[in-house]
């Protein structure tokens, strides 16, 4: 039996309608380009925000960094080749670098003065309790978590949101109900 | 800076884009550091003195076949690894059918000779020079390779990089063929192999460092 889901239809026309934008802007078409860069940005922030829970701050950064990337290196991209994994390719090594980058600056940049400490030390409480959270929340279902995400933590409004993730916006209502409800729990049972 | 603005900014900047791109890029590489290579090759090696007799014999053309055959491969490799997304899929075996077939025939030819005679097919007259020739002549089509590939957007760095070592190494010997008289599988199977070998590593270690984008 064959069965399509509703999520991959609606990849399968994202898919499809993008590759024609960026196709006509290859072709010199500025305005197709536009729209494409204008949708891949929301299709990269939400990729984007899935991974890196932790750093909400730099999702921004990263997205722009990736835009400028796809676009000075689109002589690359065939034609006839899924333009989803030309992107994935693309956002997946620059989020590598900016991972790496971290790991690296973090091992390097230990606070040796004693009057540096006191900032040092509040700091990494703060990047703990976020992390504590984005450890919760990462238990969560998607359909949970992002809703949360979007909604509680960055103030994205319940429309914004549905339009990111693609869900609708009851889904995103149930699910910021629910997985606040869940989270309420699980604290409840480390304390 | 906001992203809309960004978005607005390289929309401006979008000129059309040839479909070819990065296919001339490479053309142009390979067009110059071919001949470079080659000149290289004739001012300091010189043709081989029998070339003209060795043109209508087989054992030429075989050498040529299979330096030629990993110079295809490396130069399928090396599009697909500067290209991201693209799976490189059975494109190796392009690299690794022609050694195989190579090593196959080197052994049948080793088992043939007679003992004393084995070591005398390995090391030829030219062995202890081969492969740095080889590795010599590379070092145009080396610096041409990288320059190309530095032009694209590979994701695996280190493979992309023995990718293009390995097309530079390979053309490198399909040129140097011109030069050498040795003709034995059990020569060209571990001299030849082994200079096509030392620009393919020193890519790979290269690669993570050079081909960054």
């Amino acid at each position: 039996m064959y069965r399509t889901s509703q999520r991959d239809i609606r990849f399968a026309e994202n898919e499809l309608s993008l590759r024609e934008l960026l196709v006509s802007g290859l072709a010199g078409d500025a305005a197709a380009y536009r729209d494409f860069l204008k949708a891949l940005s929301a299709h990269l922030r939400a990729y984007f925000r899935k991974r890196l829970l932790q750093r909400m701050d730099e999702v921004e950064d990263l997205v722009q960094e990736v835009l400028i990337a796809v676009h000075n290196q689109r002589q690359t991209y065939q034609s006839d080749q899924p333009l989803t994994a030309w992107v994935h390719a693309i956002a997946r090594y620059k989020l590598i670098d900016v991972l790496r980058a971290h790991s690296a600056h973090g091992a390097l940049n230990d606070p040796l003065d004693d009057e540096l400490e006191i900032f040092a030390v509040s700091e990494t409480d703060a990047a703990d309790a976020k992390r504590d959270l984005g450890k919760l929340l990462s238990t969560l279902p998607d359909k949970q978590r992002l809703p949360i995400v979007h909604v509680k933590i960055e103030g994205l409004s319940v429309l914004e949101t549905a339009k990111l993730t693609g869900m609708s916006e009851s889904a995103i209502k149930i699910g910021v109900h629910r997985g606040l409800k869940a989270l309420g729990a699980k604290i409840r049972g480390i304390a | 800076m906001k992203t809309d603005e960004l978005i607005s900014m390289l929309a401006t900047n979008a000129d059309q884009v040839p479909a070819l791109k990065v296919e001339w890029r490479f053309a142009l590489a390979l067009g110059i550091g071919l001949p470079v290579s080659a000149l290289v090759m004739l001012l300091t090696m010189g043709l081989r003195s029998d070339f003209v007799q060795a043109v209508g014999g087989l054992a030429f053309w075989m050498k040529l076949a299979f330096t030629a055959c990993m110079a295809g491969s490396g130069l399928i490799l090396t599009k697909r690894l500067s290209r991201p997304g693209v799976k490189v899929g059975y494109a190796w075996l392009g690299i690794a059918l022609p050694l195989l077939v190579l090593w196959l025939a080197a052994v049948l030819v080793l088992m043939e000779g007679e003992p004393p005679q084995r070591l005398g097919m390995l090391l030829g007259s030219t062995w202890n020079a081969c492969p740095f020739n080889i590795a010599a002549l590379s070092v145009p089509l080396f610096f041409a390779t990288f320059w190309c590939v530095k032009g694209t957007a590979p994701t695996r760095l280190a493979l992309a990089g023995a990718a293009s070592g390995l097309l530079s190494g390979a053309l490198s010997a399909s040129v140097y063929a011109m030069h050498c008289t040795e003709s034995a599988a059990p020569f060209i199977g571990v001299w030849y192999v082994l200079g096509i070998s030392i620009p393919t590593l020193i890519g790979a270690s290269l690669g993570p460092r050079l081909l960054r984008w």
